[in-house]
């Protein structure tokens, strides 16, 4: 394993501590662990939290500011935060408007967060959560625990957190943040792995000629394995998954195509080359693209595509003001 | 079992998942996200850097405690889950000094119940239930038939062996192996496998 790293075991908190004093005005990171929280806090608004394993940056702690989370935390590479983290976080951020948890659906991050919101309920907070579960590469059905939530997250994140900013109570912005993740589908493909550092080596191994289809933001398998193809072709494949889940025809979208961590910009704007041109032919309309890392796999080579379908409500919301490390618009 | 006895099968714990770390965590990439094994290792060793002060403290105390270390250092799914089964074994044990085998009997249903209501999951979901479910009723019927604390721990380590077979044959349901779907079959669960770790622990002291 060759990585920029001092000590494994504090690469979760030194990347925290260096996020933070890059954005000395905008963040500060908790005494207790790492949970970083907005400083221009904005008094009487639903405050947002999220958070997840490290090593999704600039998920989540990127996306605290104005416009979007109030607090993210950030567990070990890969690996949900604890209870008791999340509920200083919740803590820190509550007020009388209540607080809303955005959470990705893995069955660690949902029960820790839930026994972070029993806590937070004993002390008389008031909590709400949602789920994102934008992942049509894994079968949603009653049996399994769902599909996953992956880079859509961020879409949740935005919408959700302009929302709360411009004065929303909990249960509006609740419903708005439901409302994005019906609407938005992603999924990806990778052509290489990723570390996890306390681990030392690649989670999975792909041959020189291989990638992974629908593949999750942990490294985790996805559908299935083929031989690589050209970038317009597995665009196709990954746009053909996602126009068939949900209704596009006629409407208008917002796009991501969401660098891995180690995919060159070029590459990304190669894919959305594809997929721009793609939905045109579909006729569906593009309202807005967003081409960059926004919920990245450590170094792992691949992409996601995401395609959030919009409404008037939506659209205003997405152009509301955004202040955040990671997304200003 | 004295409390001396419940530190030393903590000690054991630790070991175990030290010991382990590797081959959970292979199983868990397989499947998983490849850290089961990282993260009870972590969480163990947290555990023992405490071992003075959950000494002190008497069984019922002692469990709760080291779930709720266990809660806060985990992380993942195993850690709410692990740390769930410790907290409500040792809730059970609420005061007692000593832990006779039908009070480890009923701890160790508290700890399972907690387990399913935590995870809402059931046999047969290629999960820890697969090993512990089987484990509890042999255990238990073996300690019906002879009354012998250790050939009974015997029978349930059987069970849950067994129980880490059966995982190899089934889909995943629930956890991050569900989304394998039929891709699942043939590896068996690491948290199914972890929990036969512990329970050899708490074996080796009876």
């Amino acid at each position: 394993m060759k990585k920029f790293m001092n000590d494994v075991d504090q690469a979760e908190n030194e990347m925290i501590l260096g996020l933070v004093k890059a954005f000395p005005k905008d963040l500060r990171k908790l005494d207790c662990g790492n949970v970083v929280v907005r400083r221009n806090k904005k008094e009487n608004k639903v405050a947002l939290i999220s958070g997840g394993g490290s090593g999704h940056e600039p998920a989540h702690a990127g996306y605290v500011g104005t416009g979007m989370l109030d607090a993210a935390v950030a567990g070990a590479v890969f690996t949900s935060p604890t209870p008791d983290q999340i509920y200083e976080g919740i803590k820190e951020i509550a007020n009388d408007a209540g607080v809303l948890m955005v959470i990705k659906n893995y069955t660690g991050d949902v029960m820790n967060f839930e026994m972070a919101a029993e806590m937070a309920d004993a002390d008389g907070i008031l909590v709400k959560q949602v789920i994102v579960n934008d992942d049509v590469a894994v079968k949603d059905s009653l049996y399994t625990v769902g599909r996953r939530g992956v880079a859509g997250t961020v879409f949740v994140h935005k919408i959700a957190g302009a929302a709360a900013e411009r004065g929303d109570d909990l249960n509006q912005v609740q419903e708005t943040a439901n409302k994005v993740i019906a609407n938005v589908r992603t999924m990806g493909a990778a052509i290489r792995p990723c570390t996890v550092p306390a681990a030392g080596k690649p989670g999975f191994e792909l041959a020189e000629d291989e990638m992974e289809v629908g593949i999750g933001i942990h490294g985790e398998p996805g559908t299935h394995r083929e031989k690589i193809k050209t970038a317009n072709d597995i665009v196709d494949l990954l746009l053909d998954k996602i126009l068939a889940d949900i209704d596009y025809d006629g409407s208008e979208v917002a796009v991501m195509v969401n660098g891995s961590g180690a995919t060159p910009l070029m590459e990304l704007f190669i894919i959305n080359n594809r997929v721009s041109d793609v939905l045109k032919e579909k006729g569906i309309s593009v309202y807005k693209t967003y081409v960059g890392e926004y919920m990245t796999s450590i170094e792992m080579e691949g992409f996601s595509v995401s395609l959030l379908k919009l409404d008037a409500q939506l659209k205003s919301l997405l152009d509301e003001k955004a202040d955040t490390p990671a997304w200003k618009a | 079992m004295n409390k001396e006895k419940i530190i030393l099968v903590i000690d054991q714990m630790a070991v175990a998942m030290e010991k382990q770390k590797e081959f959970l965590t292979e199983l868990d990439n397989v499947i998983g996200d490849g850290d089961h094994g990282i993260n009870m290792a972590r969480g163990f060793s947290e555990v023992i850097k405490k071992r003075d002060s959950l000494a002190k403290m008497d069984a019922g105390d002692m469990i709760k405690n080291l779930g709720m270390i266990l809660v806060s250092t985990v992380g993942g799914a195993s850690g709410p889950l692990y740390g769930t089964a410790f907290m409500k074994a040792g809730m059970f044990l609420k005061e007692k000094e000593e832990v006779t085998f039908p009070d480890f009997l009923e701890a160790f249903a508290c700890a399972i119940d907690g387990v399913m209501a935590r995870g809402k999951a059931a046999e047969g979901e290629k999960t820890m239930l697969d090993a512990m479910l089987p484990a509890k009723r042999a255990i238990e019927q073996e300690w019906t038939i002879s009354g012998e604390g250790k050939k009974s721990m015997e029978a349930g380590l059987t069970a849950a062996r067994k129980g880490i077979e059966y995982t190899k044959t089934i889909i995943a349901t629930k956890g991050r192996a569900a989304y394998l779907g039929e891709r699942s079959i043939g590896h068996q669960d690491p948290g199914a496998t972890s929990f036969v770790f512990l329970l050899e622990a708490i074996a080796s002291q009876m």
